[in-house]
């Protein structure tokens, strides 16, 4: 094992590090509003809003994200002239907006479902009492509903984001020089696989770590009820004045 | 041409190479289920018992292969399988340049390797699912570890881990695309191969899409089946 070929396979590694966390931020912001509408679709009660957020999730789980990420980079090119009349072929030739919309709408597809689960797991009680008090409609769901859906949904989404920044990996195999499409070239360069996949392997495992520790933090701040009262203070305030 | 006599099974059809690279996408990735299901029971094993060292093994595992892209997993093989074959192919007098590495046991192998740390925290739950009584009732009539094994734990962990499995298995399917980049002719590489001579990508990608999804339709289907099997002797609430 060779400390400053590592150190050095490192260094040049770290330069994709900015590209890989755009692709992951950027997908995962747009997905989660995507999601949102697809949870709230599924829960309309609208037979046909619910079916065609079925269908979508039906299709995006059950197909790999690197054929997605093709269908849009590759087989969109079939249909350039009309993409070109339309004057949106400048996004489908980028591979990076290719990327941004395969990562975004997959993503959008698992974590739907995983906010589905965590409106449904709302207790109806906590509903009931904000219609007690004379909430309704938007104000319930922003002060009620979605600030406990999100809290229980939040185990979930994690493993969600992980799944993400791992899924950042497949834009190299469209050209993009992240992460692993910068170690993939290194590998092609000089044939030492062990070493650059431990460098690259432990740029992943830290940028995950942190994704755990941020979850985790944010669930803490989340769940105030789960925590044990503060220690009431003893008063240091004399009996008798 | 038509879509349908491009993906036709005519003289100019694309429909029989399609199939086949079905056939191979659904082939790489069950022989890398079953090399996960062997090594992932191992590690399952290892995070049960009672040594420090294997556990810490263990959990080290399955903490880095579920940390770490696929993809990389899949470089490290590939190259890294080619460049121990080309050393040894060196020490018998070889001219020590690249040798190219099979591109189904790699990517089977890699899968494997991936599955198994997902398939370790499966069994590993399955394996707590399983009421103490059972192994003591079977301590009690005498029976040795092996036997145990093979006639009490197995038969129950299998049975609480088939819902668990079901997903790593959907999971395997997904990953097999990237073995693509091996360049073995599975369903990713058998599109890539048809567009890049027909020009027409999207007919392609789109009817291998189709053609995971027909896949993961029925393996639901069929691990819902084996999930009923398996409970049919359990009263559910």
């Amino acid at each position: 094992m060779d400390l400053a070929f590592m150190a050095e396979t490192f260094v040049k590694l770290l330069e994709g590090v900015p590209l890989t966390l755009k692709l992951a931020f950027s997908s995962v912001a747009l997905g989660a509003a995507i999601a949102m509408l697809l949870a709230l679709m599924r829960m309309s009660g609208l037979a046909a809003l619910d079916w065609s957020a079925r269908g979508y999730v039906f299709v995006f789980r059950g197909t790999p994200l690197l054929v997605q990420m093709f269908l849009i980079y590759y087989g969109l090119g079939q249909f350039r002239p009309t993409l070109q009349e339309l004057g949106v072929w400048w996004f489908f030739r980028e591979p990076y907006w290719c990327a941004v919309t395969a990562l975004t709408l997959n993503t959008a597809a698992y974590a739907s479902e995983i906010i589905r689960g965590g409106l449904q797991a709302v207790p109806f009680a906590q509903v009931e009492a904000a219609r007690a008090c004379g909430m309704s409609g938007f104000l319930l769901f922003r002060r009620i509903v979605f600030p406990i859906a999100v809290r229980q949904a939040l185990p979930g989404y994690g493993s969600e984001l992980i799944l993400m920044v791992k899924a950042t990996s497949l834009a190299s195999i469209i050209t993009m020089m992240e992460v692993t499409g910068i170690a993939h070239k290194l590998i092609s360069q000089t044939f030492r696989a062990v070493e650059i996949f431990i460098c690259a392997g432990a740029i992943y495992l830290i940028l995950n770590f942190l994704v755990t520790r941020a979850v985790m933090a944010l669930e803490w701040w989340l769940s105030p009820h789960l925590r044990g009262a503060p220690q009431a203070r003893p008063s240091l305030q004399p009996a008798h004045a | 041409m038509s879509y349908f006599e491009l993906m036709g099974f005519g003289p100019k059809g694309w429909g029989w190479p399609m199939l086949m690279a079905a056939g191979m996408t659904v082939a790489v990735a069950s022989t890398g289920f079953l090399i996960g299901a062997i090594l992932g029971s191992l590690i399952a094993w290892a995070k049960l018992s009672r040594s420090f060292v294997a556990r810490a093994f263990a959990d080290g595992y399955t903490t880095v292969l579920r940390g770490i892209p696929d993809l990389l997993v899949i470089y490290l093989f590939y190259f890294g399988g080619s460049a121990l074959l080309s050393s040894i192919g060196q020490l018998f007098g070889g001219s020590g340049g690249f040798v190219s590495v099979p591109a189904f046991a790699v990517g089977a192998l890699a899968i494997g390797v991936i599955s198994a740390a997902y398939q370790a925290e499966v069994f590993r739950g399955a394996y707590t699912a399983l009421a103490r009584g059972e192994v003591e009732a079977a301590k009690s009539v005498g029976m040795h570890t092996l036997l145990m094994f093979r006639r009490i734990i197995a038969p129950q962990v299998l049975r609480y881990a088939i819902p668990g499995l079901g997903n790593v298995w959907q999971l395997a399917l997904k990953e097999s695309a990237l073995i693509s980049v091996t360049g073995l002719v599975e369903l990713l590489r058998q599109s890539a191969i048809g567009s890049g001579s027909t020009y027409k990508p999207f007919s392609f990608y789109f009817t291998a899409a189709m053609l995971y999804l027909v896949i993961t339709t029925v393996s639901t289907w069929g691990f819902q089946r084996a999930e009923d099997y398996s409970m049919r002797g359990l009263r559910r609430a």
